[in-house]
């Protein structure tokens, strides 16, 4: 790695024993404290990646924030690429626990090529809202947010931005830094609900990614407002297809075709994105390895969602439910966020072909459970 | 602080590196190395200054006021001997533009060391927080014998409590932004352990925040002794609240008069305090009882972050010197509503808050009255500022209830 700086080396740590410093997780319930041991702490804690993070920087926000009331966290973050190799031994666990029994050994599929998505420009607009897909993207050579420098965030940004301002046709678009909107931008922003604001979960705070906001952070649309890109919220960079109604094969499409022009236009400056075939795009979160894809529409599934059977179709079809307001919020009067429940270990297309399918079959069990008849041989197999 | 660096230069470095193979990347990690080094050791530098430099330019806060490029530049690539850096220092300064009504410090210390590396932003920070104090020049005085105190007892129709309060640090461990897990427990049980050798009226016990029942945690509650997770992030940004509750806690003796808070915004903050106007009588066992404690850390070999230039050493700069808030509650009815009311507590040099403390509104005509000045004055000297200024106050409401007219009193030094 170019990187490597042998003055990181000189970091000094403290003088203290790691037995005294193995943090106290008796009360803990995430991914990392069911993982880490004091042996293992013993032994990272030894280590630094070449941009000097530490273990304790990994498992900051696991510390911090014991348990989630619905949902099991990770409780750790990457602050650069190589923090997936220094401290493999705790997260390798992690990911296979996280993602479903993925291997260290198992290889990821990456396919971002929108024809071989079946179908999908038909989910019925009278049950689906709208349709979504987002991933995120890091730019290798820089620090991950949590342990960036203000310098690194900000080269993150121009480049970004130099490569968006590249955009053309039906992708071309504008940036909007947070530090410098104007009020009118800032309510446009709003309404169109594309603003970001400062994070207030301590999940994420606590990891340090906040720091220095609202510098180096911005929105980036297309004129069209159907390309939306996010620059250093908690990822490098978030990438986000949408619309209204229920074309996924469009979002998929526009999705794959902004994403992999960006990545063209990184390229041609020398750098490209993190990215391996064991860990597909690497991302800040454990949680969104792989592709980082969450593909999911608004469906209005009233019926189907009060069914006893409803979790269990969702956990067939490798679907996962959440509020119209995104992660950890309620439905709204039958409404749901419906969107695939992995990551990693599938590629893009087969993830998105899995919400289509899924989704159809969702809407046909509403419309059923509408007139009163049975969905029992509508029950899907095992996904 | 010569002593203080010589204990902890480093004698050798070592550093190893360790080639790690994993489905089919080769990374470079480092092994830490385990000893200290000198002060201002190199930091991992990918960007020049300039391009590190903070957008402070919507910021009010003494660190914006003072860190100019030039400043930065000089100061980014150093750290301390525990590796605390300047833009961990400066770090909740820049996350927080300003507050609207005081202007805040805007930084904070890491370790003793972080005011002798970071001092040509310190300095002029101290300088501007403490009136004018220039720690290149001056020293400051500590003075702890409350014999000395003159007339400390207050008129109990207006004074409903009074208080003093502190903070200690413990050298040679990092100050809460910084330090690890096993030395804010090293704190803990250094101070304990001091504190369970206290007897008579000192006597008292430890509340650990992680192992208290609901039922102990109820009565610290309505003792109003329990302190929580900070909230402000004037506080979190500076990342003193990591790994809570772990190793903080609440000490207090049997008659709930002196009360310890350890490792929340510093290692220790002392509190010595009771229902009325005794102000003399809870400065005596506040001396007291820090000069007990002192000599039971020292037994152990221990002791608190103290020096000429600045004082006892806090986290923040603003609580340097003296570390001292000696306050009152003080119900004032009409002098509160007099438009001079500022004024006179401008030239007394006394600061009003709410009764819910910094940051709080006043109920009814309640106020906090404290000193303003922490660094400069001798405790001593702060405290009779204090007892001086809220005679006076009570004074004034005395005048106006009678109908009588009042003075604006002339500044009282400074």
């Amino acid at each position: 790695m170019e990187k490597i700086n042998d003055k990181m080396a000189k970091l000094t740590i403290k003088r203290l024993s790691p037995e005294e410093e193995f943090p106290d997780l008796s009360q803990h319930n995430n991914h990392m404290a069911k993982v880490l041991t004091q042996d293992m702490y013993t032994k990272l804690r030894d280590r630094a990646t070449p941009n000097g993070f530490t273990i304790d920087g990994v498992i900051q926000t696991g510390i911090d924030n014991p348990g989630h009331p619905f949902i099991m966290t990770v409780g750790c973050v990457a602050g650069d690429e190589e923090t997936y190799e220094v401290f493999k031994e705790l997260l390798d666990p992690i990911i296979e626990d996280r993602h479903g029994g993925y291997k260290p050994t198992d290889k990821h599929k990456t396919d971002l090529n929108p024809d071989n998505l079946k179908g999908g420009d038909d989910l019925d607009p009278n049950y689906v809202i709208s349709s979504r897909v987002r991933t995120g993207r890091s730019i290798r050579g820089f620090c991950l947010p949590p342990h960036c420098s203000r310098g690194e965030r900000r080269g993150v940004e121009k480049m970004s931005v130099e490569a968006l301002d590249s955009l053309s046709g039906d992708l071309k678009g504008k940036y909007y830094a947070l530090k410098n909107m104007t009020d009118a931008e800032q309510q446009q922003l709003i309404d169109d609900h594309f603003l970001f604001d400062k994070p207030v979960s301590p999940l994420l705070l606590a990891s340090g990614m906040a720091r220095d906001w609202p510098d180096g952070r911005g929105i980036w649309h297309n004129d069209t407002k159907t390309f939306l890109v996010w620059v250093n919220e908690e990822d490098h960079l978030r990438v986000i297809s949408m619309q209204k109604g229920g074309n996924m094969k469009e979002v998929f499409n526009r999705f794959c075709t902004g994403l992999t022009k960006i990545e063209t236009l990184f390229k041609d400056k020398g750098t490209s994105f993190m990215w391996n075939e064991h860990l597909g795009y690497v991302l800040t979160c454990p949680s969104n390895l792989g592709t980082g894809l969450r593909a999911g529409v608004h469906v209005k599934i009233p019926n189907m969602s009060k069914h006893d059977k409803f979790e269990e179709v969702l956990k067939r079809l490798r679907l996962q439910k959440r509020g119209t307001g995104g992660v950890d919020t309620a439905a709204v009067g039958g409404t749901f966020d419906i969107s695939n429940a992995d990551r990693l270990g599938f590629s893009e297309v087969e993830l998105v072909q899995m919400v289509v399918d899924g989704v159809k079959l969702l809407v046909e069990m509403e419309k059923k459970l509408e007139k009163g008849q049975s969905i029992d041989d509508l029950m899907p197999a095992q996904k | 602080m010569a002593n203080n660096f010589a204990r902890i230069l480093s004698s050798k470095r070592n550093v190893g590196i360790m080639s790690l193979v994993g489905a089919g990347s080769l990374t470079a990690a480092f092994l830490l190395n385990r000893e200290h080094v000198t002060a201002g050791a190199q930091v991992r530098r990918v960007y020049p200054a300039s391009a590190e430099y903070p957008d402070l330019r919507k910021h009010n806060n003494c660190m914006a006021s003072h860190l100019t490029p030039a400043i930065y530049a000089k100061l980014v690539d150093k750290a301390t001997p525990n590796g605390y850096t300047l833009d961990q220092a400066i770090q909740t300064g820049v996350d927080n533009p300003g507050h609207p009504f005081i202007k805040t410090v805007g930084m904070v210390a890491g370790d003793e060391e972080s005011y002798e590396v970071f001092a040509d932003l310190l300095d002029p920070v101290i300088k501007e927080r403490h009136n004018g104090y220039d720690p290149q020049i001056m020293t400051h005085p500590t003075d702890l014998d409350s014999s000395k105190l003159k007339s400390g007892k207050f008129d109990e129709r207006f004074v409903l409590s009074s208080r003093v309060r502190t903070g200690r640090s413990i050298r040679g461990l990092s100050l809460p932004p910084a330090c690890t897990r096993a030395e804010r427990r090293e704190v803990e049980k250094v101070v304990v352990d001091a504190l369970a050798g206290l007897k008579g009226d000192l006597a008292g016990t430890y509340y650990s925040l992680t192992h208290m029942t609901d039922q102990e945690q109820q009565q610290l509650i309505d003792d109003h002794f329990l302190f929580d997770k900070p909230v402000s992030p004037l506080l979190t940004c500076s990342g003193m609240a990591r790994d809570w509750p772990d190793a903080r806690g609440i000490w207090h003796n049997n008659t709930k008069t002196f009360l310890i808070w350890i490792n929340e915004e510093d290692h220790t903050r002392v509190i010595s305090m009771e229902k009325g106007g005794n102000m003399k009588r809870v400065f005596d066992r506040f001396c007291t009882g820090l000069k007990e404690v002192e000599r039971l850390i020292q037994e152990k070999g221990w002791e608190f972050m103290w020096n000429e230039r600045l004082g006892y050493i806090l986290t923040c700069p603003s609580n340097l010197g003296t570390g001292l808030r000696a306050g009152v509650h003080v119900n004032l009815p009409k002098l509160s509503k007099d438009p001079r009311f500022t004024k006179i507590l401008d030239n007394l040099r006394l600061q009003k808050r709410g009764t819910g403390g910094v940051d709080t509104a006043a109920v009814g005509s309640t106020f906090d009255i404290s000193n303003l000045d922490r660094l400069g004055q001798s405790e001593v000297q702060l405290v009779q500022t204090v007892v001086d200024g809220v005679n006076y106050l009570i004074d004034c409401e005395k005048k106006l209830e009678k109908g009588q007219d009042i003075k604006i009193p002339p500044p009282v030094r400074k």
